[in-house]
């Protein structure tokens, strides 16, 4: 993807609380924001229905929470459960990215979306229900200062000035991914012998295949 | 004989040879799944994910051109470009006088013309606006011969599932997977569960397989195929011939399976064998034996089996925005009574979005539109149903009626029979080939708040429009219903008519 890839090992930010469940792709990206034949160019776009009075003339919404001051420059969204559910578009996770988001803390993931994050470089971490309230109670005191920390490595969430902390765990290839910043695709080429082998065998199985 | 203790004779073999060929035989018995995933499986990843080959990648416009320029711009190229296939669907105008650019969205124009562009400097096959053979990739694709039993097949559209219907392992994956697709050759994939529903029986008069497909859906859940690989069987299924198994298997994702089968049987031999693409003709023989070993053995284990009886199947329509709101046409509306815990939040949500009253008969809702198109419905098949429910008859005053065949073959061949003329006789709208109004892609569509009778496969609040209300029908209920402005189901007598 033409997405720059940063190795995700710790990360340290400002979290915001969207505690709502079955936030869907067309709430994260509406349909009307994808205009363009591009991964790039949605972050504007992201949570368009929420974030702007009317989509057209684009006057932020104050009271919803991005457009909060003590919220600026948020790269952890904390949310319900089922987060990303409905239509597969991958515009989602690149609308999220271009907005600075690096990790989503939710109840529980949409299965597409969820598949999608890891090679677009964002964490999808889910906790219980209760961990995730009592981590937005904490961030809620103080936004700017209290901060949420994520060691990939340990699959830990740590909150600063707080003792306690969560456990998590994540798909052993997402980890990989995102601790080397790697591309799947490169990845996958790591066995273009493999595969090299395969195609030739199978040309000659079934050369209909291959017309 | 020299006892091995393996209790042969309790299996009345005598043989050793014949055992060791049992012995061998029970660990393998394989599903038509398994067969074809261990075909395409290169390298397993050890960590529940493979890396599976993939035969041929399809897309679209609407996702598909983003998917090329992100390949482009990583100044990578696809391993195979003449495996790739673009074709123009769903932004594209269904106006009857299109022009090659026009879009039905507004901006939409940059679609076609960007897809165009990257699809050309990638190298991969154009299926254009202005080409004979447009249309929607998943009636394209079959129609064309592109679809050949036994194929691995992804595309970045979540109703590429209906292409199982010929036995392909069909795949609708997102648009960073078909990249990969297509600059490696092989996708990581996790190997599902599987499940078998086996349909047996004969038929209602005037049930479809669409039906058959929200019957399903609606008595095991939306989520009820819980994203496993599932194969459709039985006698009822046998009897489809190939465009009412596309139709059903394009239903599967909305029963939220992984992905749709059916073992390819004489039927498909003779589908594939008449499409247009030549090139594996000469290898008929060949491809005979290699499709011979796609089916399950018998004995082969599901984690879930499904058995269902055809002739429990009604003629079918939803009434609220989940596929799994549907009931019998001849019913009514289940009352409050009638749902249970999480269905009764789902289903009084429904009520107020679609406007309708627990316990209502259909036939008391009043339509303002109808649409027969998609790639559930959009076939020729599809258009005769409707055809003999229309033929003569003229659609109710205050209904919006428009059939957009699902490709240009389809929409020519249906002209050859003096179909276009029934249509439009009837007050439909006969438009140009694409997804039309399964969609709403911005521009012209229903008006806030109609309630539309519609032959597509999803009634997600916004499906059709903005406040748009959809029930999704059968062809003939949908033209049925058009007729009488009013949900109904077609006389079964005209329709024995067409069948036979
Ligand atoms: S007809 Fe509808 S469901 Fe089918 S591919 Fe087009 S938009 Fe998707």
């Amino acid at each position: 993807m033409s997405v720059v890839r940063t190795s995700f090992v710790r990360h340290e930010g400002v979290a915001a609380p969207l505690l709502r469940d079955n936030i869907d792709t067309d709430q994260i990206i509406p349909s009307r924001e994808m205009k363009k034949v591009d991964s790039s160019g949605l972050g504007e776009g992201l949570f368009a229905g929420w974030r702007y009075r009317s989509p057209q003339d684009r006057a932020p919404n104050p009271d919803f929470i991005l457009n909060k001051p003590v919220y600026d420059g948020a790269t952890i969204l904390l949310s319900g459960a089922n987060f990303g559910c409905g239509s597969s578009r991958e515009h989602a996770v690149w609308a999220l990215r271009e907005y600075g988001f690096r990790c989503v803390i939710a109840v529980s993931f949409g299965s597409i979306f969820q598949g999608n994050c890891a090679r677009n470089g964002i964490l999808p971490i889910a906790l219980k229900r209760e961990e995730i309230e009592e981590i937005a109670r904490h961030v809620e005191a103080d936004p700017a200062a209290h901060h949420v920390n994520i060691d990939l490595k340990n699959e830990r969430v740590e909150l600063t000035g707080q003792s306690a902390d969560y456990s998590f765990s994540v798909d052993p290839y997402d980890k990989r991914l995102l601790l080397h910043g790697a591309d799947p695709i490169d990845l996958t080429l790591q066995n273009k012998p493999v595969i090299d082998s395969y195609l030739s065998e199978d040309r000659q199985n079934r050369p209909w295949i291959y017309v | 004989m020299r006892c091995f203790g393996c209790l042969c004779c309790y299996n009345n073999i005598t043989n050793w040879n014949e055992y060791q060929f049992l012995a061998e035989e029970s660990v393998a018995l394989r599903t038509l799944f398994d067969k074809l995933w261990d075909g395409h499986e290169v390298r397993d990843d050890g960590d529940g994910a493979s890396l599976v080959a993939i035969d041929r990648v399809f897309l679209h416009e609407r996702t598909g051109g983003v998917a090329l320029k992100s390949l482009l711009a990583s100044n990578r190229a696809p391993v195979d470009p003449s495996r790739v296939y673009s074709v123009m669907d769903h932004i594209v105008s269904f106006a009857p006088d299109r022009a090659r650019d026009d879009a039905r969205s507004p901006g939409g124009e940059v679609f076609i013309t960007q897809t165009r562009e990257m699809a050309t400097k990638a190298g991969v096959n154009i299926i254009d606006t202005d080409d004979p053979r447009q249309g929607i990739i998943h009636v394209v694709a079959p129609e064309l011969g592109l679809v050949l039993p036994g194929m691995s097949i992804v595309c970045p559209d979540s109703h590429t599932c209906s292409l199982g219907a010929l036995g392909a392992l069909a795949v609708g994956v997102g648009t960073g997977d078909v990249e990969h697709a297509m600059a490696t050759g092989v996708l990581r994939l996790k190997k599902p569960a599987q499940m078998r529903i086996v349909v047996e029986g004969e038929l209602k008069p005037g049930v479809t397989a669409k039906d058959v497909a929200l019957h399903i859906i609606a008595k095991f859940g939306a989520d009820g195929g819980r994203l496993r690989a599932i194969e459709f069987a039985g006698s009822t299924i046998r009897n489809f011939d190939i465009e009412a198994r596309l139709t059903l298997c394009n239903m599967a994702v909305e029963f939220a399976a992984f992905t749709a089968l059916i073992a390819p049987d004489e039927k498909t031999l003779a589908y594939v064998r008449s499409r247009p693409n030549e090139t594996f003709a000469e290898y008929w023989d060949k491809c005979l034996t290699d499709w011979a070993r796609l089916h399950s053995d018998e004995g082969a284990v599901f984690e879930e089996e499904i058995a269902i009886d055809a002739a429990d199947i009604e003629v079918m329509a939803t009434w609220g925005t989940s596929p799994e709101q549907a009931a019998p046409v001849s019913w009514r509306i289940p009352v409050r009574d009638e749902l249970h815990g999480a269905q009764t939040a789902k289903a009084n949500a429904a009520f107020s979005y679609m406007g309708v009253v627990d316990g209502e008969d259909f036939d008391t809702l009043r339509i303002n539109g109808a649409f027969i198109g998609s790639c559930t419905n959009g076939r020729l098949s599809d258009l005769r149903l409707a055809a003999a429910v229309l033929k003569g008859r003229k659609v109710a005053d205050h209904v919006h009626a428009v059939c957009v065949p699902g490709s240009k073959a389809v929409k020519a061949a249906a002209e050859a029979e003096g179909l276009d003329k029934i249509f439009t006789e009837a007050g439909f709208v006969w438009g140009s080939p694409g997804c039309a109004m399964c969609f709403y892609a911005g521009g012209e569509t229903f008006a806030p708040g109609a309630r539309i009778i519609s032959s597509t496969n999803r009634n997600f609040e916004g499906r059709q429009g903005p406040s748009v209300r959809t029930h999704l029908a059968s062809p003939s209920t949908v033209a049925a219903s058009a007729i009488a402005g009013r949900i109904v189901a077609a006389d079964p007598a005209i329709l024995k008519v067409v069948n036979s």
